[in-house]
């Protein structure tokens, strides 16, 4: 038996992660086919071990859904395959068949790219399967419009967000009944902060993606930023000309698709590491993924009301 | 200004000489929740933003943007302007307002804080409430320059009604008014006496800038006269309320049967209160049965002790039933179930309370169908006077009792949150429309027992050689119920049919002639000949009834009164303008004349059946064509 709990004083990490099993039951009880949305980055990571805990010894009672760009690090889909396996979870991918064939791309299409594999995509896959409930990792600290938003927030039938119009949500009574055509997005870790994250992790030992740490990788400049060169000839085909590569210590704050997340230089090899350069740093977590920056300070709420997650 | 080498927030050393030790601090921090409310203007934008500015959670790149924002749209001319940092809606940024509640976060050396930020209008007193009910303390923010406003009480009233007893009264923006001593005192006694009327047991008072940064942080050297701790020191010392919990008696609300395979059984919830540990008994509620707890299961391995505020899954020594919606308690001290409660109730809609109609009422993980009964009273926030009110509108509170159609396993909302604390759900349109607090069960509940006769229901069908229905005629004034049931009980009567017709204009001259055509008085109309109904169905007979109900959620509430099957919807579908022309009393031409109020189909809405067992449509069809379709449609008799 692990060691008895400090009955007068749970920490802030054993309130949260308990509030965020506590709404994945709940979710489980009053949805008819929820999904855990998945994108293999560390929030993923940490809501993954989240369901495992809150369903033990059952697998989590619902499949993970990757909603791919065709543009992810491979690593990313290495670790996408291996968690599917320890958990036992089904997991199902979406890639927009439409996006797909027009060949949308990072670099010749800018915030289209984002539009058709993730929004689009997005809702062509909760559509496609007929879920009622998808969980997402997102976190109030991250944006000013997710600051207002509820754990349970409710979605049209043609997915938007009416960010005037949210349902009071009092004590931990969540209000799960839905209109016909409605669904609803789930973000159990509403109240987690990025050190949270990174503190959770670190206590859990949960698998991360290693491009989160510093290592020697092949990198180029692009719009004033730096990237990784993750699979150059597809780099060079899209962009018509091979990009100067120079081999530098990098890490990733973020993941996405590779052309749009910036890498910063790093020499943070071990968690405590990263944690202390996160801690230390003097730009917020999402400066290194262009798509908020393209509707101006709105960006993200415009986004939302349209369907992105 | 302050100076800014505070002790508070020097952590940075301790980051980047050994963050291992850091992290050893981070991990055991505890966790406050708080809320900041005041009127419009009072500067709580400001304020959270000085908190995060001041706790190092503004990184430059926000910073940058801060100061361009401040520019373009700020109202501190060239200073920076905090409050650009939490108003998070592009509405809200154009506005200069706050128009929904949101959440920020920022930590210190000992504790991680939430912050909700409660908007000040009136109008938006439901994200108030919603960002009260999880705050284990309360920062009431006050204009140094215009003291205790409507919005201040009504906000500490909510706040206490809420349970928060951690109240702060921060007297901001001292800065404007010389930080002079007498206006503070001024301001703290005034509030006093409003606290104390109200309940306030205690408050904690403190004169500060949010803007200036004076007394956050650090003692302003502009308040000399101040002795008390700092902001941020008092919210690092002040008691968590919910650390409390775990001294209260045993309670798991079950939400969820975790059985992977035959040879595990587990029910997993969020401990509400107390401590389990295995070999302990427990009692599951509201079946009463008791069991011995074997395992307290994590993922981590299994626990010797489970306690208040934890997730867990238990495991029992015996198979006994146990699922969503009961509560697992200590057996020698188990809540109570009852049906019939009084309550505190804070309306959140637009739509105002109708008494008499059927709402979900979810509790912990209970939901049922209850009533809310007229309200004794509602109260207002500006005198705290009891006023009369035969409903509730959106932002008003009031005690009213509510029945609901089982009993809950609760306890009051006083002595634990999670068993008192409900909200009601509209069942048409699904919308959270009020949050509750039980006071305490009623006597009624306990005392009127059913007394059980040997002569069955079924008996008396059984004489009658039939089996019991009701025919629940709906459609819209004119429509031809009447008529058509008319035709439809002498054909059951030719066939030796036990019928009665229960018609709607009949019934108000005697049961019903109290009653009006308000919604209220239209709902109570339903619900009395409902009930009606049902006992002559007990009685064995086929019960026809001719009414125009225009609600949706009465007919279910008679729907759900009755044996499966017994009840039979029958939709006399004509078109208004059918209806209208024919306007056989002249109701119509009153209505549209303005002479009669709250009709149906003109002024009141009418919500026809989404899935009528039976339809008619009059305006192809004659009454007695109709009649004979039902009829048809009833066969074959059993």
């Amino acid at each position: 038996m692990s060691k008895p709990t400090d009955r007068a004083t749970l920490t802030h990490i054993q309130r949260l992660e308990a509030e965020a099993i506590h709404i994945m039951r709940e979710v489980v009880a009053e949805a008819e086919r929820p999904v855990m949305l998945y994108s293999v980055g560390k929030d993923s990571a940490v809501m993954l071990h989240l369901a495992r805990k809150a369903f033990f010894p059952s697998p989590p009672p619902f499949p993970l859904l990757h909603v791919d760009t065709t543009w992810k690090f491979q690593a990313m889909y290495e670790m996408r395959q291996r968690m599917a396996t320890e958990s036992g979870m089904e997991l199902l991918i979406h890639q927009n068949p439409e996006a797909a064939e027009k060949g949308i791309n990072p670099f010749d299409h800018g915030p289209l790219h984002t539009d058709m594999w993730k929004t689009e995509g997005l809702k062509q896959a909760l559509d496609k399967w007929g879920f009622d409930a998808a969980f997402g990792g997102a976190r109030r600290d991250e944006e000013k419009s997710r600051a207002k938003e509820r754990i349970f927030s409710f979605r049209t039938a043609s997915h938007g967000w009416d960010p005037k119009n949210q349902r009071p949500e009092l004590w931990n009574l969540y209000n799960a009944r839905k209109n016909k055509g409605e669904s609803i997005r789930v973000f159990p870790i509403s109240n987690w902060t990025e050190l949270d994250i990174w503190q959770y992790i670190h206590l859990n030992d949960v698998p991360i993606v290693p491009l989160y740490f510093a290592e020697e990788r092949p990198t180029y400049e692009w719009e004033g930023q730096l990237f990784m060169a993750d699979d150059i000839p597809r780099l060079e085909k899209v962009l018509g000309y091979r990009p100067e590569i120079t081999m530098r210590s990098v890490r990733f704050r973020t993941l996405g698709c590779f052309p749009l997340t910036g890498a910063v230089e790093s020499t943070a090899k071990t968690l405590p590491e990263v944690i202390q350069e996160t801690l230390l740093t003097t730009t917020s977590e999402r400066q290194g993924r262009v798509i908020d920056k393209d509707a101006g300070g709105a960006g993200m709420e415009v986004k939302k009301q349209q369907g992105y997650f | 200004m302050t100076d800014t080498t505070d002790p508070v927030y020097v952590t940075e050393a301790l980051i980047a000489e050994d963050i291992e030790a850091y992290l050893e601090q981070h991990q055991h921090k505890t966790m406050l929740r708080f809320i900041t409310c005041g009127s419009v203007d009072d500067g709580k934008s400001t304020l959270i933003g000085r908190l995060l500015y001041d706790s190092k959670m503004i990184f430059e790149d926000q910073l940058a943007a801060l100061e361009t924002d401040s520019k373009k749209v700020g109202t501190q001319g060239q200073e920076i302007d905090f409050a650009l940092l939490v108003d998070g809606l592009a509405a809200e940024r154009e506005q200069g307002i706050t128009i929904d509640v949101a959440y920020r976060f920022f930590n210190t050396e000992k504790r991680k804080f939430i912050v909700a930020d409660c908007p000040g209008h009136e109008q938006y007193t439901r994200n108030m409430v919603t960002g009260a009910s999880t705050a284990d303390l309360a920062v009431i923010l006050i204009d140094a320059r215009k003291g205790v406003l409507v919005q201040t009480r009504r906000h500490s009233y909510l706040c206490h009604l809420i349970g928060i007893r951690n109240i702060v009264l921060a007297v901001n923006k001292m800065d404007l008014v010389d930080y002079d001593q007498g206006v503070f005192d001024a301001i703290v006694k005034d509030y006093a006496e409003f606290a104390r009327s109200i309940g306030i047991e205690s408050f904690t008072a403190l004169p500060i800038s949010g803007f200036k940064g004076d007394n956050i942080t650090t003692r302003s050297a502009q308040t000399p006269w101040y002795q008390g701790p700092t902001l941020i020191e008092h919210l690092e010392r002040v008691e968590v309320i919910t650390s409390r919990d775990a001294d209260k008696p045993f309670r798991l609300p079950v939400q969820w049967v975790n059985r992977p395979n035959l040879d595990f059984r587990g029910f997993s919830g969020l401990i509400a209160s107390g401590t389990v540990k295995p070999g302990e008994t427990v009692r599951v509620l509201p079946s009463g049965k008791t069991s011995t707890v074997t395992r307290v299961v994590t993922l981590d391995g299994d626990l010797d002790e489970g306690v208040a505020g934890q997730s867990v899954t238990l495991c029992f020594a015996d198979e006994i039933d146990c699922s969503r919606g009961d509560v697992i308690a200590v057996a020698d001290n188990p809540p109570q179930a009852a049906d019939q409660f009084e309550t505190t109730l804070v309306w959140l809609n637009d739509d105002p309370l109708i008494p008499g109609r059927a709402y979900w009422l979810k509790l912990g993980t209970q939901t049922v169908s209850a009533t809310v009964q007229q309200p004794k009273y509602a109260v207002n926030v500006n005198t705290m006077e009891h006023v009369a009110v035969k409903t509730l509108e959106l932002n008003a509170i009031g005690v009213a009792q509510i029945i609901a159609d089982k009993p809950i396993v609760f306890e009051p909302y006083a002595d634990n949150r999670t068993l008192g604390g409900f909200v009601l759900i509209d069942k048409i349109t699904n919308a959270t429309v009020a949050a509750g607090m039980i006071q305490f069960s009623l006597r009624r509940a306990q005392n009127v027992h059913w007394q059980p006769t040997d002569v069955t229901r079924a008996d008396h069908a059984k004489l009658k050689n039939q089996a019991p229905k009701v025919l629940w005629f709906t459609g819209l004034s004119g429509a031809g119920k009447s008529t058509i049931a008319n035709e439809v009980e002498k054909r059951l009567n030719v066939m030796n049919r036990h019928t009665f017709l229960l018609d709607g204009d009949n019934v108000r001259h005697g049961l019903n002639k109290d009653l009006g055509f308000t919604e209220a008085d239209r709902i109570e109309n339903i619900r009395r000949v409902g009930e009606l109904a049902k006992l002559m169905a007990d009685a064995g007979l086929i019960v026809l009834t001719a009414f125009i109900s225009p609600f949706r959620a009465e007919r279910e509430m008679v729907r759900a009164m009755l044996p499966e099957g017994e009840f039979v919807e029958v939709f006399v579908d004509t078109p208004l303008e059918v209806a209208e022309a024919r306007d056989v009393k002249g109701l119509y031409k009153k209505a549209r004349d303005g002479q009669l109020k709250n009709f149906t189909g003109i002024d009141s809405p009418y919500e026809p059946p989404l899935n009528p067992e039976i339809r008619v449509n009059t305006a192809e069809m004659t009454a007695e064509q109709a009649a004979e379709h039902i009829i048809r449609a009833l066969m074959p008799w059993k």
